[in-house]
Parts: structure tokens; C-alpha cells; sequence
């Protein structure tokens, strides 16, 4: 199981009682459709990275995490969100910006370019590739953003690393720039700009106070029907998980 | 009650008849009875096979109903660990699956697969060994050639049975990705293997080669939004054969049509609801298991919540749906969290088709009873069930209050999980492995 993601929020066992002190002095904004899609798309890109460092990964998994990550980014694209903060954050014209989420959509065709197809081209191989890359690599952003780099280059098999490195590198520099949305430029900022209820996603569309043994994301269940006000038992983030997750990327 | 009378006909007062677990406690990973039902064979983690046999019905007048028990027929190691230089990645040595071919002379055969190479075992008896040898004597000893006057027969005596399982066939180096299915043809001479991407059609007498018959990669990589995640031939048309993906589609191929099956003959696939979508509509929506009924008719498919029949005639949608924990639907997210949401449940036709079933969580397995429509939940645990005692319906309660036998979904154990079932072809004898512990359960006569 993945435990990164455990924290060590009290859970009340829920009965069928429910405390209702604790429901009133637990109301808090419920987390916002953007910040739970938002929430998703983070944790869909960490499970991308995490299955590089296994022995091999499952590829109907990372299909399936893949697509979704896809499905989110195209959706914050039609919605402007996407664009929005792209414009924000840089100013440069929004053009440029839908080039980049087409890199998940679709290959580009430089990418396709001049490949050779190897018997046996692996993420494996591209990760060495990678690291020897990272030395002359003038991002100065997070090396959250490398990591992802190798992935989504990389997710199951990468013709041709050398070519592809100059397009994709660009483009995920953007991506990732809109999930560091204003301006942190280290992932302690990545985790820390989330609202703490991001990790007590316990708000549930009927408003119930349970809290589930499973965990945080009961706020996302509800992305496929309106939500009803619901309210969020008060709970704090354990942020010794944020340094493990640090950690994790930075050595990546 | 009428409806207690009817709920144990589905579940017919199963018995718990024995639990094993397996010596080293690693965790099962496929469980199948041959086609007689007289065998049953597990996998595990470690790479080892369990054969049971089915002893010889006892009719005696102390346990007049007393059915024949399953015991350790054969053990052995079926795959060794390895590593793959070229990618510097180790290959797992748990047995992914197992099918038994039918049986056509005193030994039993099965192919048992890892993620890269398929197997096929032989596995016989051996009850007489011959004496009396020349050359050498009992214990094995060269004899002394000069000191032998006389020249005898050596005959055939009886020795305790002895069961070996010896590899006939190695299949390997036909795939790149990790093969998910194995399936033996009609034909018996025939089998095929299905990875990620590829379904390789392989001759039992041949190993050096084996026919491409699906290959879905794209061209570019990163246009991979698809994967096969299983198949199996039809049990009666040698030519045609099913696979499902990820995206919750099933296709149906004829091998008459062309070498390369790449277009489908039929494609079935329900449309989506689109009231029920969300983000995680894809991932529940990947079939984990597809298995042809008995009588060929139908196909059964498995995902993350619901198990579907489909009639072969009608592509548009399936017939029967029904609902293994739904109410998991509004834990996607935590479930996705923990991964649970890739969790590859099978499911199983018994043998006259008319009733299913699939594992949960919690230990639990649910039977669905396609003519009366009624479900039940039953539990494989040691601590819910005494041997002989008759398995009690559990239930889930989805909200509000609990009864006092009710589990509420905040209770349930996601680490016991129930993957593999198995379903006698004939009687009403189920196999189920809960992590690394076989239950077996029985029809209580009358």
C-alpha cells in the first residue's frame, strides 16, 4: 500500500453517533472543485514518479494514472484555468501555453522525428541518460519538476532521449510552473501553498462528519455532481509527511 | 423464512471444509480446478504450485455425507526469480496464472506463467520401481562386473506413490511486456499468451516460435492510452477468442479472418453514464478479468465495481450488471489513494452458468444468482467460521444505523482482499484464497 500519504490524523470510529461539538467547531470552507482537481492532479503525478523507483512498473497502472493526469490537464485547459495561470505567472501569450498540455495529448512531431526504435528502449535506460543530463540542466526550479521529466518522457518507453530532451524539457517547465501556482520555486512551497484541507479531505456531499478510516479525499469524490455545503472536521497535516515526499523528489 | 430458503440456495449452506495455508505463508496468487474438478491447483508469490487431489468419496455410516477432501497432492517450484541484464529489472517468479489442459492419459499437465514465461508441467504418479537390476545394485552401487554369474530380469514392485512434476515445455522470451493471461484452445494444441500489449498464439510441441496474433502498441510510446488486461479463447470455436482492456472494452477476434487479429469482429463496450462520471470513471471502469461461460454463450466481465454479462449477440451493452460493493463508489478517491483502485479482481462462472462469483474486501465474496437474482456475502476467515460450520451472509452497512451483525464501510480491512477465486466444474465446490490462505468450501448435501 502506498503509505506516503498516511498521516497521523485522529480518526474517530464512526458509530452512527456523531459528535456534534466537534462538527460545529470543525466547519471550515470546504476546499474549492480547482483545488481538489488540483489536489488530484499533484498526487497522480507523485504516483507516476514513485512507480519509476519500483522494479518494474505496472503498466496498466500507469495507463490508468496517465490518462487521468491527461484528463485533468485537458479539462483545466477548456476551462482557462490553465491558461490562466500561465498568463499570470509569465505573461507570455497563451499560445505558447496550449503547446505544452498537447505534449501529454499528443506526440509532438519533432519528437517523432528521427527516431530509431531500439529492441528494448526502457525508462531505465532513460534515467541514466537523464542523470548524466541533470549536471548542464539550467532550470532553476525545483528538482520536482526533473523527476517528472524522466516520467513523463519516460512513462513506458522513450524511443529516443537525446532528441526529445530539448522540446519536452521546455514544455514541462511550463506545466509545472502552473502547479507551483504563483511563485514558490521549491517544492516545500509546492506542498506548503495547498490548504491543510487537502490532506483532510474527509468532506463528504451529504454532509456527514464521519471520518473515514481510508483517507483524505472524500472532497473529490464529489467531482462528478455538484457539491452541497459540507463541512471539514478540523484536522492538521502532518507535515513530517511533506519532508518525506521532499525528500523522495529531491533525490530523484 | 421463504427468503432464507432462498438465500442458501445460491450459497447452499456452504461449508467450510478446510483451510490451508501455505507453508511459507506466501500469498496466493491464482487458484484453478482442472477440468474434472479432481485437482485443484494454486500459485503463489514465491513462485511454487500447490496441486491438491480430491481423496475418494468415503460412504460410510458414521459420516454418510461426508464428500471427499482435498489434500496436497504435489508441490513444487514452478519459477525461479530473475533478472533481466538488458533492462536491469528483476522478473518476479509469482505465478501469475495456471490452466490445466484436459486430460488425455494417466499424467496431468498445466501451464503455469510469470510475467515472462509460460511452463508446461507435467506431473505423474509413480507407485513401482523396478529391482533386480544388473549392473548395479540396490542402493545404487556399481557392481563389480567380473562378479556377476547370472543375468536376471529386473521386475516392477511397488513403492509408496510418489507424485513428480517435471517441466516439458518452457515458452519464453515471446514477451516484452508482462503477460496477464494464459488461455488453452479447444483444439488442445493450441494456447495463447497475453501480455500488456501483445496475445502470442503458441503450439505445445513448439517453443522456439510462437505467432503474434494482437499486437495494440502504438507507434510512439506516449500515445499509449490502452493496454490488454485479459484474455481467453472461446471454449468451443477453436478460431475465436476474447481480450478486454483498460478502457472497459471487450473485442472479439476470429483467427479465420486474418494472422494479425488486430480488427476486432465484435466490440462490446457500454456506453458511459454520464450522471456517474468523474475522474475516476476510467480506472474503475478497466476490466480485470473476462471469462467465457461454460456453455459459450455469454461472457462475464470484471471491474472495479461491478461485475457485467454480456450476451455474445449484443455488442451495445451487457445484459446483467451487477453491483459488488458499490458502496466503495464515494471512496474512489481514498481507494486511489492507497492504490486499492488497481486491484485485479477475478471472477467465476459455476458450472451450469447460472450463478457468479467475485471477491471484495474484508475477505469477503460475493455470489450473484443470474435466475433468482439474489446475491449473498459470505466471508472467508478462520475466525468467522469453525470447520463444518455453515458460512453465515455478512453484510455492509452503507450508512446511517449499523445492525449488530452489519460491518460499516469505515470497518472494512482493504488489506484482505479476495483476488482469486475458483469454481468446481461440476459441484457446487468452491476454492477462495484470501491472501495466503485456501478455503475450501462445500454444498451441504440436502
Amino acid at each position: 500500500m502506498d503509505t506516503m500519504f498516511v498521516r497521523g490524523l485522529k480518526r474517530k470510529c464512526f458509530d452512527g453517533e456523531e459528535d456534534i461539538e466537534g462538527t460545529l467547531a470543525g466547519i471550515k470552507a470546504i476546499p474549492s472543485y480547482n483545488l481538489q482537481r488540483q489536489s488530484l492532479l499533484d498526487m497522480s503525478l507523485v504516483k507516476l514518479q514513485l512507480c519509476h523507483m519500483l522494479v518494474e512498473p505496472n503498466l496498466c497502472r500507469s495507463v490508468l494514472i496517465a490518462n487521468t493526469v491527461r484528463q485533468i490537464q485537458e479539462e483545466m485547459t477548456q476551462d482557462g484555468t490553465w491558461q490562466m495561470i500561465n498568463t499570470q505567472s509569465t505573461g507570455q501569450a497563451s499560445l505558447d501555453r496550449l503547446v505544452s498540455t498537447d505534449i501529454l495529448c499528443r506526440s509532438s512531431r519533432d519528437q517523432a522525428e528521427g527516431k530509431h526504435v531500439p529492441a528494448y528502449g526502457t525508462f531505465n535506460k532513460d534515467f541514466e541518460n537523464d542523470q548524466a543530463q541533470d549536471s548542464s540542466d539550467t532550470m532553476s526550479t525545483a528538482s520536482a519538476v526533473q523527476a517528472p521529466r524522466n516520467l513523463q518522457s519516460s512513462v513506458w518507453e522513450m524511443e529516443n532521449p537525446q532528441e526529445n530532451k530539448g522540446n519536452f524539457q521546455k514544455s514541462l517547465d511550463q506545466i509545472f510552473e502552473t502547479l507551483e501556482n504563483k511563485s514558490p520555486n521549491s517544492v516545500e512551497d509546492l506542498f506548503s501553498e495547498v490548504d491543510n484541507s487537502y490532506y483532510d479531505l474527509d468532506t463528504m456531499l451529504t454532509g456527514m462528519m464521519s471520518n473515514t478510516k481510508m483517507g483524505h479525499c472524500d472532497s473529490l469524490e464529489t467531482f462528478s455532481s455538484s457539491t452541497n455545503t459540507a463541512s471539514n472536521s478540523n484536522c492538521k497535516s502532518d507535515l513530517n509527511d511533506l519532508d518525506h515526499i521532499v525528500e523522495i523528489l529531491v533525490e530523484s | 423464512m421463504e427468503e432464507d430458503a432462498e438465500t442458501r440456495k445460491i450459497s447452499s449452506s456452504f461449508l467450510r471444509d478446510h483451510s490451508y495455508a501455505t507453508e511459507a505463508a506466501d500469498i496466493i496468487s491464482t487458484v484453478e480446478f482442472n477440468h474434472t474438478g479432481e485437482l485443484l491447483a494454486t500459485g503463489d508469490k514465491g513462485g511454487r504450485v500447490v496441486i491438491f487431489q480430491r481423496e475418494q468419496e468415503v460412504k460410510s455410516k458414521n459420516q454418510p455425507h461426508r464428500r471427499g477432501e482435498y489434500n496436497v497432492y504435489s508441490t513444487f517450484q514452478s519459477h525461479e526469480p530473475e533478472f533481466d541484464y538488458l533492462k536491469s529489472l528483476e522478473i518476479e517468479e509469482k505465478i501469475n496464472k495456471i490452466r490445466w489442459l484436459p486430460q488425455q492419459n494417466a499424467a496431468y499437465f498445466l501451464l503455469s506463467t510469470n510475467d515472462k514465461t509460460v511452463k508446461l508441467w507435467k506431473v505423474s504418479e509413480r507407485d513401482k520401481r523396478p529391482e533386480g537390476y544388473n549392473l548395479k545394485d540396490e542402493d545404487g552401487r556399481l557392481r563389480d562386473p567380473s562378479m556377476i554369474t547370472v543375468l536376471r530380469v529386473p521386475v516392477l514392485r511397488p513403492m509408496d506413490l510418489m507424485v513428480e512434476a517435471t517441466p516439458r515445455r518452457v515458452f519464453a522470451n515471446a514477451h516484452t511486456y508482462h503477460i496477464n493471461s494464459i488461455s488453452v484452445n479447444s483444439d488442445y494444441e493450441t494456447y495463447m499468451s497475453a501480455d500488456d500489449l501483445r496475445i502470442n498464439l503458441w503450439n505445445f510441441e513448439i517453443t522456439n516460435q510462437s505467432f503474434n496474433i494482437v499486437d495494440i502498441k502504438p507507434a510512439n510510446m506516449e500515445e499509449l492510452t490502452e493496454v490488454i488486461t485479459a484474455a481467453e479463447f472461446h471454449p468451443h470455436h477453436c478460431n475465436t477468442f476474447v481480450y478486454s482492456s483498460s478502457k472497459g472494452t471487450i473485442r472479439l477476434c476470429d483467427m479465420r479472418t486474418a494472422a494479425l487479429c488486430d480488427r476486432h469482429a465484435k466490440f462490446f463496450e457500454e456506453p458511459e453514464d454520464p450522471s456517474n462520471r468523474s475522474f475516476f470513471s476510467e480506472i474503475i471502469s478497466s476490466i480485470s478479468d473476462v471469462k467465457f461461460s461454460h456453455s459459450g454463450r455469454y461472457i462475464m466481465t470484471r471491474d472495479y465495481l461491478t461485475v457485467k454479462v454480456w450476451d455474445l449477440n449484443m455488442e451495445n451493452r451487457p445484459i446483467e450488471t451487477y453491483q459488488v460493493h458499490d458502496y466503495l463508489r464515494s471512496k474512489l478517491c481514498s481507494l486511489y489513494e492507497n492504490d486499492c483502485i488497481f486491484d485485479k479482481f477475478e471472477c467465476v462462472w459455476n458450472g451450469s452458468d447460472s450463478v457468479i462469483m467475485t471477491g471484495s474486501y474484508n475477505n469477503f465474496f460475493r455470489m450473484f444468482d443470474r435466475n433468482t437474482k439474489r446475491d449473498v456475502t459470505l466471508e472467508a476467515s478462520r475466525e468467522n467460521s469453525k470447520p463444518r460450520a455453515i458460512l453465515k451472509p455478512r453484510k455492509v452497512c452503507v450508512g446511517g444505523k449499523r445492525r449488530k451483525d452489519e460491518i460499516s464501510v469505515d470497518s472494512l480491512d482493504f488489506s484482505k482482499k479476495i483476488l482469486h477465486t475458483a469454481w468446481h466444474p461440476s459441484e457446487n465446490i468452491i476454492a477462495v484464497a484470501a491472501t495466503n490462505n485456501l478455503y475450501i468450501f462445500q454444498d451441504k448435501v440436502n
